[in-house]
């Protein structure tokens, strides 16, 4: 079986500091890959050069059967891969259906001019809500009204929506309480079940073990192991991001 | 939906505020009206015109400003916008004679909304891309406004002769004051840009935040120099407007406006921090500071005391924000 994502030899060089030295990982469908590493050990970059924000300066990736090195970050979007963000990128004092079609909302033409269909996308976000078991209870208020889990089902719904494959999250739970955090793991489940891809990115080693099928370990640029969740532990785990000889 | 009934019930008073200081102020006027002379102040024709022009004055600077402000920007130079607009209005009036007739007068609107716009497009140009925030921006055009209306005015007043520019100023339609309906038509056209089209939904998520817009793949740039054309270009109908109305075009025709207008948009229920604000808010934030201007002129006392009285309206919508937002983070 052919990966959905695959990175070869991925290098990073910023004027003379390679952040990224040497990186190579597959992702499939419906898989939970975690890219664990400490502070400055190329995870960030890494993504980057996934979604398109960088250029490897070696390397290359391929998804779905094409390659994408080079292209823009739209493209890249275009071609199925979402990146969430920490922040979220949500406009808190807008109702889930604006925030899931932001940039690309409906409207219905009325004597000739168009008017944002705003029944119809809150009806679309608290489907889409709902496939991944989140119940919001008042669509028309804004999301700053919610709570950070539903906040982050909203995030994520935007990315199924548009047909992602690939879902890359950036330290999702980083900033929830021990409930919230819970129901972003819940929701990585139902994503996987749609065989949505995800690389998600973490230091917090409850949630690696929890969420990964794969843990990537990097430390200083290059992957210090791959090991599944079941034939490791926190302890071999921290060796690793501390970069110990194996 | 069953959440503490005492505080949605708080909070949609909170939101219906300015509606009922409205309310409040037209009765104290007219019942202070009823006890001195007898008469009434509301139910007059001409207190109604005079509320309804010295609101549409207003209106048409804090319009647009409505948008900038929800974007979460400022913008200040539109006192001086509409005042080069009612300087440039004036010249090309004056240049062609008072013979020249509607199409003099029509060239001249035109051209004074150009030079409008051309503020606008340069605010645009320092927020947008040259990364200027938007109060030290504006205050720097504001200033070359000022000096440039004028050096092209030689620092005087321009008056004119023309029947025309004055029928625009002053011409009443139905009873309808041509000012108001000016204000009226571009405020339903506003309404509509911000509530209904994709540009208001980008306009409200820039203002609270702009990473959400940028990654939704809108073009931010462009986005923000739009919104401080749109301003400038209401400005500078308030300028035309202005030379209509005096016959004459004066640099400092919106300088006085300024703080009413600001005042309008944070009345009406906008916040400094952005993201909130409806043009609706504005409309009715523009005849509460009218409707104090006239009453206070109507009452007798001292015109200034117009000032302190807008003055507090706007701390008072100042803290109803506040209390506002610490409502929806309580009941979150």
């Amino acid at each position: 079986m052919t990966a959905l994502l695959s990175a070869k030899g991925l290098k990073k060089r910023f004027g003379g500091n390679e952040a990224v030295k040497d990186v190579s990982f597959d992702v499939n469908e419906g898989e939970c890959v975690v890219l664990a590493g400490d502070n400055g050990a190329g995870k960030s970059t890494v993504i980057k050069m996934i979604s398109g924000v960088y250029t490897p300066t070696e390397g290359e990736v391929h998804f779905d059967g094409a390659r994408l090195t080079g292209k823009s970050a739209e493209a890249i979007r275009t071609a199925g891969i979402e990146t969430i963000y920490q922040d979220l990128a949500l406009a808190d004092n807008l109702d889930p259906g604006l925030n899931l079609y932001l940039g690309r909302e409906k409207t219905r033409r009325f004597l000739g001019l168009p008017f944002l269909a705003r029944e119809e996308m809150r009806r679309d976000a608290v489907d889409v809500l709902q496939s991944l078991g989140i119940v919001v209870p008042d669509p028309t208020a804004p999301v700053r009204e919610m709570s950070g889990g539903q906040r982050q089902a909203i995030a994520i719904a935007r990315a199924i929506h548009w047909q992602a494959k690939l879902v890359i999250m950036d330290e999702p739970t980083a900033a929830l309480g021990v409930p919230e955090q819970r129901e972003v793991m819940a929701l990585i489940e139902r994503l996987k079940s749609k065989g949505v891809g995800i690389i998600l990115i973490s230091h917090n080693l409850p949630d690696i073990f929890a969420a990964a099928d794969r843990i990537i370990v990097l430390a200083r640029g290059v992957v210090a192991g791959e090991r599944r969740p079941s034939e490791t532990n926190d302890e071999e785990i921290v060796r690793m991001m501390m970069g110990a000889t194996l | 939906m069953l959440e503490n009934n005492g505080t949605s019930f708080l909070k949609s008073l909170l939101n219906a505020w300015s509606w009922l200081f409205l309310i409040l102020i037209l009765g104290f006027f007219e019942l202070y009206a009823q006890m001195e002379t007898g008469n009434t102040f509301l139910f007059r024709v001409y207190t109604l015109q005079s509320i309804a022009v010295a609101a549409s004055q207003i209106l048409l600077l804090a319009l647009g400003l409505t948008l900038v402000i929800v974007a979460g920007h400022i913008d200040l130079s539109i006192a001086f916008t509409t005042g080069f607009s009612a300087v440039v209005m004036a010249l090309v009036i004056r240049f062609f004679g008072p013979e020249g007739g509607w199409l003099t007068v029509i060239l001249a609107l035109g051209v004074g909304l150009l030079a409008a716009i051309v503020v606008g497009l340069i605010n645009g140009w320092l927020v947008a891309f040259i990364n200027v925030p938007s109060f030290i921006g504006t205050l720097g055009t504001y200033g070359i406004a000022r000096g440039v209306a004028l050096i092209v005015a030689g620092g005087a007043t321009v008056s004119i002769r023309s029947d025309e520019a004055r029928a625009i100023g002053n011409g009443i339609i139905l009873g309808f004051p041509v000012p108001v309906l000016v204000a009226a038509v571009v405020a339903i056209v506003f309404s509509y840009l911000l509530t209904h089209t994709k540009f208001g939904v980008h306009t409200y998520a820039l203002g609270a935040n702009r990473a959400s817009v940028e990654r939704a793949g809108v073009d931010v740039k462009k986005h923000l120099v739009i919104l401080f054309v749109l301003s400038a270009f209401t400005a500078g109908i308030g300028g035309l407007i202005y030379t209509g109305r005096f016959s004459a075009g004066a640099a400092n025709a919106g300088e006085p406006i300024l703080l009413y207008a600001v005042a309008a948009v944070f009345i009406g229920g906008a916040s400094l921090t952005g993201g909130q604000g409806t043009v609706v808010g504005t409309v009715i934030g523009a005849i509460i500071i009218a409707v104090i201007q006239f009453g206070l002129v109507f009452s007798g006392l001292p015109p200034y005391w117009q000032f302190v009285a807008v003055g507090l309206v706007i701390i008072v919508a100042v803290i109803v924000d506040q209390s506002r937002d610490r409502l929806t983070g309580v009941s979150s």
